[in-house]
């Protein structure tokens, strides 16, 4: 069953095409990786999915979530449909979290929005939360401030605030590029396994090809824009793709392996 | 708290704190007690020089005791000072986030309306309010707040602009919170500490626009003490008696310059860039 259909996506900005007659589908409980280099449309078709482009911006084509079509919804609407069945992480747990507010206050926000906890309500559940992504001590945790957490633990509260209400889809924009690899492994192992376990579809968005193998199957690569190649991580290591899908592997090898004689070596 | 000790181990700040604290005793002693009757004349003991018959600072044409009129002109002051400074929070925040956080031609045409009126003297503004509706406290005051209001709401714009622009807020819409949730929770909180720094700097400003207001006659009557009031009634008489003008001039200067310091001390305990490492 298709979750999120996104079908000739067009963003401009500014009199500039950003965003290129993008269609893809995501399926019910699929995991699709999203690639591409900087610049290449990713964040902006994450952010025209769940409504939330610069103002400036204007969107045509087509968001259907559940069959429902989300472009051009009025923005109350928008806010119920956000955090309760389409959510996201965000790249930078540095800032991602209100500086002044309890991290249990902000764990708690979208259960007090969409479910209508009470106060109290919400406190247990926060704490349960903050349990179940792995932060240590979640009593004491949330009552702590953003500063005292190190960039790992606000990624675990960035990752329990938007699976806190259960959504049907969960988009991930380049959840462990600010983090240190040690930490990146554990952040992609919970990410996979709670979205495994509540069933919920993941858009993964990434540049770090790396990175992907472990989290998704699925792969739509994205390069100015447009849509190059919808494929999957099988046919990947095979060696079966488009040009520029090749150009990204070769980049990413070139990265990790420099050798002396390539030209694009530490590039 | 934090920022109260850190206000404390700064000269400036200390210079700040003393004089806030000074005016709010100051007003409060002389609601129930001053040396003299601030108001009553007494032509017996009129050009009394500082310390005779018991008159601290002398006494005027009229023998209005000097001291006891800077006690109860504290008054007008602090409560000018305040009341200013409410309005124009008020008012500031209200137009700033009419700027922001509104469709965008409303918020274009907002941010021309802030323009234009910063554009617009405040003590211009106070003078066509008093000419429509009297010179009074109330006028100087609402003039006054309006007046700085414009300018509190130019920094809040930005400041909100600053903070509508971070990944929490971002984060918080991606979670379904509503414009006034965000306002209320991420947007005001955030932008609060320069909130607080731009209106102590403006009570500074409002008792000088005030003082300077009654002293033009477009502020507080004349028969109630004031410290512009007391500058307007003494001027006269400035080459014969100097001190009569000084004081109320260094109430004026002390006062302004207390808060203009406080602000000061504020914005460098509350902005971590310039806070000491310690």
């Amino acid at each position: 069953m298709t979750l999120l259909e996104i079908t000739d996506l067009t963003v401009r900005i500014g009199g500039k095409t950003v965003v290129d007659g993008v269609s893809f589908a995501l399926e019910a409980g699929e995991r699709l990786g999203m690639i591409g280099e900087s610049g290449s449309g990713k964040s902006l078709t994450a952010l025209a999915a769940i409504g939330l482009l610069p103002e400036e911006a204007t969107v045509t084509g087509s968001v259907r979530l559940h069959g429902r079509e989300l472009l051009g919804l009025p923005d109350r609407a928008l806010a119920k449909i956000r955090g309760e069945q389409l959510a996201m992480v965000f790249q930078e747990p540095m800032t991602a979290l209100n500086p002044l507010m309890r991290i249990g206050k902000q764990l708690a926000e979208p259960l007090r929005l969409h479910r209508g906890l009470s106060r109290g309500a919400a406190r247990a559940r926060a704490i349960e939360l903050a349990d179940k992504v792995g932060l240590p001590d979640p009593d004491r945790i949330v009552r702590a401030f953003p500063h005292q957490l190190s960039g790992g633990q606000r990624q675990r509260v960035g990752i329990a605030i938007a699976l806190a209400c259960e959504p049907a889809v969960l988009i991930a924009d380049e959840p462990t590029t600010a983090l240190d690899v040690t930490v990146q492994a554990e952040i992609l192992a919970l990410l996979r396994d709670l979205v495994d376990e509540q069933g919920a579809s993941l858009l993964f968005i990434t540049h770090d090809l790396a990175v992907l193998s472990s989290v998704v199957s699925g792969l739509v690569v994205l390069a100015d824009g447009k849509l190059v190649e919808r494929t999957d991580i099988a046919a990947l290591a095979h060696g079966r793709h488009d040009p520029h899908t090749a150009e990204l592997l070769r980049a990413a090898r070139a990265a990790a392996f420099p050798t002396p004689g390539d030209p694009d070596a530490g590039s | 708290m934090t920022v109260l000790r850190a206000l404390w181990h700064k000269p400036t700040g200390i210079f700040g704190m003393v004089v806030l604290l000074g005016l709010v005793l100051a007003s409060v002693v002389s609601w129930m007690w001053t040396p003299f009757d601030p108001t009553a004349t007494d032509p017996d003991h009129a050009w009394l020089l500082p310390f005779a018959n018991g008159h601290l600072l002398g006494t005027d044409r009229l023998g209005h005791d000097q001291f006891s009129q800077l006690l109860a002109g504290s008054r007008e002051t602090l409560l000018t000072a305040i009341l200013a400074m409410l309005i124009a929070g008020v008012v500031g925040i209200l137009l700033a986030l009419a700027a922001t956080v509104t469709p965008r031609w409303i918020g274009a045409t907002v941010v021309q309306l802030i323009d234009i009126l910063i554009a617009f003297p405040v003590l211009l503004l106070a003078m066509i309010l008093a000419a429509v509706y009297g010179g009074s406290t109330t006028t100087a005051v609402v003039a006054i707040g309006i007046g700085f209001g414009v300018n509190v709401a130019r920094v809040a714009r930005g400041e909100i602009n600053a903070v509508r622009g971070t990944d929490y807020v971002l984060a918080a819409q991606a979670c379904g919170a509503s414009t006034g949730r965000i306002v209320r929770r991420h947007l005001l909180p955030n932008i609060a500490p320069t909130l607080i720094v731009q209106l102590s700097l403006t009570m500074a400003l409002a008792v000088l626009a005030e003082a300077a207001l009654t002293y033009l006659g477009y502020g507080t009557s004349p028969n109630t003490p004031s410290w512009g009031g007391m500058l307007a009634e003494q001027q006269a008489y400035l080459a014969a008696r100097p001190l009569l003008v000084i004081w109320p001039g260094l109430a004026v200067v002390v006062t302004v310059l207390g808060l203009n310091l406080l602000g000061d001390a504020l914005r460098e305990a509350t902005d971590p860039r310039l806070r000491d490492v310690s």
